[in-house]
C-alpha cells in the first residue's frame, strides 16, 4: 500500500488505536457479561455461596468438589439431565424431518404460493414464546380447543398437560412447533446450493426420484444436515422457556429440564449448586458442538 | 412421467402444503378468536370455535386499565427501543473495525465474537446477575439492556457485510486523509443499509421476546416487561382467565407480526446469516 509508504507508523498505529475503539462496547459487554461470568460461575461452583453472600462475594469458603459432587448425585439433577436427553432425542431428529420435508417440498419446483407457505411455516419462529405458551395452555386443557375438536370426532382427549407422558409430549409439541421454521430456511438455503444439472443427468440415467434422493440430495446436504443438527441439539439442550411456562416442569417433575432445575436452585438460593449445575451443562453442550462442529468440518 | 401424473403430484403436494400451513397457523386462529371471548364463552363445553363478537374489546380494555399491561407495553418499547439503537451503532463499528480495518488482535476480537455467538446465555445468568446486583442496576431497564445492548450474532453479520464493501473505497478516502471515523460514517455506513435493517430486525425481535433474563431482573411490575408481565399474570391466581390472557398475548404478538408481513426478507435473511456462518 503507497499509503503507508507515505506516512509509515504513526498513521497505522492510529489506526489500531481506532480499530480498538471500535471494537471497544462489543469487547466491554463481552467480558462483564460472558467471560467474567464464565469464571465467577467456575471460581463460585467450588465454594458453599448461598444468597447471603451475594452482597459479600468474597467471604465465601472454599469448599473444592462438595458442590459439584453434591450436584451430580442430586437426584432431582439426575433426573432433569434424562428430561433434557429426551427432550433432545425426540425433539431434534422429529424438527429437522419435518423441517427438512418441507424445504423438499418448496424446492420440488413449486412457483405459485411459494412465499406464502414459507411465511405461514416461518411465523411459529418470530412468536413471543410466553404468547406461544398462553395460546397452549388455552388450547390444550381438558375442555380446550383441542379436546373439543377431538370430541367432535368422537375421541376422548388426553389430559395434555396434567399427565406426566402427556406433558412431555406437550412441551415437545410446542418446541417442534417453534423451532420447525428455522431447520426449513436453513435446510432450504443448503438444497438451493445443489446445482440443477446433477438431477438432470441423474435422470437421464433413469434414477429414480427415491435413489436421486437417498444418493445426490442426502449427501450433498451433509454440511446444511450437520449444522442444524448442531443448532438444534444446543437449543434443545438448554431448554427452558417451553417447559417453564407451560408446565413448571411438572406434572411431577417430568419436564423439568436441566436450565428449569438451575432457575429453581437460584430461586431457592443455592447460588454454588445453580453455579455448578450450570457448568456441567455448558461441558456437555461444549464437548457436544465440538464433535459435531468437528464432523462438520471432516463432512465438507 | 405422464403430464397427468405431473399433475397429480402437484395437487397433492399443495394439498399436503396447505394442511401443514394450516396447521401450523392454528395457534394464531385461537388466539385471535379467543382473545375476544368471554369467561363464560371460554368456560362453555362444548366451546364454539368463533367468539360472539368481534368488536368487544373489554378483555383489552380490562389490561390497560387494570392489569399495568401499559406500564409493561411501555418497558418493552424502550427496552427494544435502546437494544435497537446500541446494537446498529456498536455492531457497526464493531463489525467495520474487524472487517476493514488490518490491527493487532482482530482475529483475538473475532473469535470472542464466536465464542460469545456459541455460549447460551441461559448457562450464564446465575452469574450474570450476581454483577447486575454489584452494578446496582438490579430492577432497572438498563440492567435489562445492558448483556444484550451489543449482540454478537450482529457483530458477526456486520462484519459478513462489510467483507463484501470495496476496498478501494476505503483507501482513496485513506489517502486523501479522511480518519476512520469519518470513513465509518460518511462511505461506510451509507453503503450496508440493507445490513443495518437486518442487525435492527433481529435485535429487535430478540429484545422483544426476550423472556428469562427480564424476568430475574424485573423485580416489581413497574420494570416488568411484556412477556415477563404476560407470564406472571398466567401462573398467577387467575390463571385460567384465558381471554384475558389471549389479549394479552395478541398485545406481545403484534408488533412483531406486523414487522413480519412488511419486512419478511430481512427476518429470513437474518436466520441464514445465524446459521451459515
Amino acid at each position: 500500500m503507497s499509503h503507508a509508504d507515505i506516512r509509515p507508523d504513526p498513521s497505522n498505529r492510529w489506526r489500531s488505536a481506532t480499530a480498538w475503539i471500535f471494537v471497544a462496547p462489543f469487547l466491554v459487554i463481552f467480558f462483564v457479561f460472558t467471560a467474567i461470568p464464565a469464571l465467577i460461575a467456575l471460581i463460585y461452583s467450588f465454594t458453599d455461596i448461598g444468597v447471603a453472600d451475594i452482597r459479600h462475594p468474597l467471604s465465601v469458603n472454599f469448599t473444592f468438589f462438595a458442590t459439584f459432587a453434591r450436584v451430580l448425585t442430586n437426584a432431582g439433577f439426575l433426573k432433569s439431565l434424562v428430561t433434557t436427553g429426551i427432550f433432545v432425542v425426540i425433539g431434534v431428529p422429529l424438527t429437522m424431518a419435518i423441517g427438512l420435508a418441507l424445504a423438499l417440498a418448496l424446492n420440488s419446483g413449486i412457483k405459485r404460493l411459494r412465499a406464502t407457505y414459507r411465511a405461514a411455516f416461518y411465523l411459529p419462529v418470530i412468536t413471543n414464546i410466553v404468547a406461544a405458551a398462553v395460546i397452549w395452555q388455552y388450547a390444550f386443557t381438558l375442555r380446550g380447543p383441542v379436546n373439543t375438536f377431538l370430541a367432535s370426532l368422537g375421541l376422548q382427549g388426553p389430559n395434555w398437560l396434567g399427565n406426566p407422558d402427556m406433558a412431555i409430549t406437550t412441551v415437545i409439541l410446542l418446541t417442534t412447533w417453534r423451532n420447525v421454521g428455522t431447520c426449513m430456511v436453513l435446510f432450504l438455503a443448503g438444497l438451493q446450493g445443489i446445482p440443477g444439472d446433477v438431477y438432470e443427468a441423474a435422470a437421464i440415467d433413469g434414477a429414480s426420484a427415491r435413489r436421486r434422493f437417498l444418493h445426490i440430495t442426502l449427501p450433498l446436504l451433509k454440511p446444511a444436515t450437520l449444522l442444524v443438527t448442531v443448532l438444534m441439539t444446543v437449543s434443545y439442550m438448554n431448554i427452558f422457556d417451553e417447559p417453564y411456562l407451560l408446565t413448571k416442569g411438572g406434572p411431577l417433575g417430568a419436564t423439568r429440564s436441566v436450565a428449569l432445575w438451575v432457575y429453581e436452585q437460584f430461586g431457592h438460593g443455592n447460588i454454588a449448586a445453580a453455579m455448578a449445575g450450570s457448568y456441567v451443562m455448558l461441558v456437555i453442550v461444549a464437548l457436544l458442538g465440538l464433535l459435531q462442529l468437528r464432523m462438520l468440518r471432516t463432512a465438507s | 412421467m405422464t403430464s397427468e401424473g405431473n399433475v397429480r403430484g402437484a395437487a397433492l403436494l399443495y394439498t399436503a402444503l396447505t394442511l401443514v400451513a394450516a396447521l401450523m397457523l392454528l395457534p394464531f386462529a385461537w388466539v385471535f378468536f379467543g382473545a375476544f371471548k368471554s369467561q363464560a364463552e371460554i368456560l362453555a363445553a362444548p366451546g364454539a370455535w368463533l367468539p360472539r363478537s368481534f368488536t368487544d374489546f373489554s378483555n383489552f380494555i380490562e389490561l390497560f386499565e387494570r392489569r399495568q399491561f401499559g406500564t409493561y407495553l411501555g418497558n418493552s418499547l424502550v427496552v427494544s427501543g435502546l437494544t435497537v439503537i446500541c446494537n446498529v451503532f456498536f455492531c457497526s463499528l464493531a463489525g467495520y473495525a474487524l472487517a476493514k480495518i488490518a490491527f493487532r488482535g482482530s482475529r483475538f476480537v473475532f473469535g470472542c465474537v464466536i465464542a460469545a455467538m456459541m455460549i447460551p446465555y441461559i448457562a450464564l445468568f446465575v452469574p450474570s446477575f450476581f454483577i447486575i446486583v454489584q452494578m446496582g442496576l438490579l430492577n432497572t431497564l438498563t440492567g435489562i439492556v445492558l448483556p444484550i445492548a451489543v449482540m454478537p450474532i450482529g457483530v458477526f453479520i456486520m462484519r459478513q457485510f462489510a467483507l463484501s464493501v470495496p476496498n478501494e473505497l476505503l483507501e482513496a478516502a485513506r489517502l486523501d486523509g479522511a480518519g476512520e471515523f469519518r470513513i465509518f460514517f460518511s462511505i461506510f455506513l451509507p453503503l450496508v443499509g440493507p445490513a443495518i435493517a437486518t442487525v435492527a430486525i433481529i435485535t429487535f425481535l430478540n429484545s422483544w421476546n426476550y423472556f428469562l433474563w427480564p424476568l430475574i431482573v424485573a423485580q416489581n411490575q413497574d420494570t416488568f416487561t411484556l412477556p415477563v408481565g404476560l407470564a406472571v399474570a398466567s401462573q398467577g391466581a387467575k390463571s385460567t382467565e384465558y381471554g384475558l390472557l389471549l389479549s394479552g398475548a395478541i398485545v406481545v404478538l403484534l408488533p412483531v407480526l406486523i414487522l413480519f408481513v412488511f419486512l419478511q426478507r430481512y427476518f429470513v435473511r437474518g436466520i441464514a446469516a445465524t446459521g451459515l456462518k
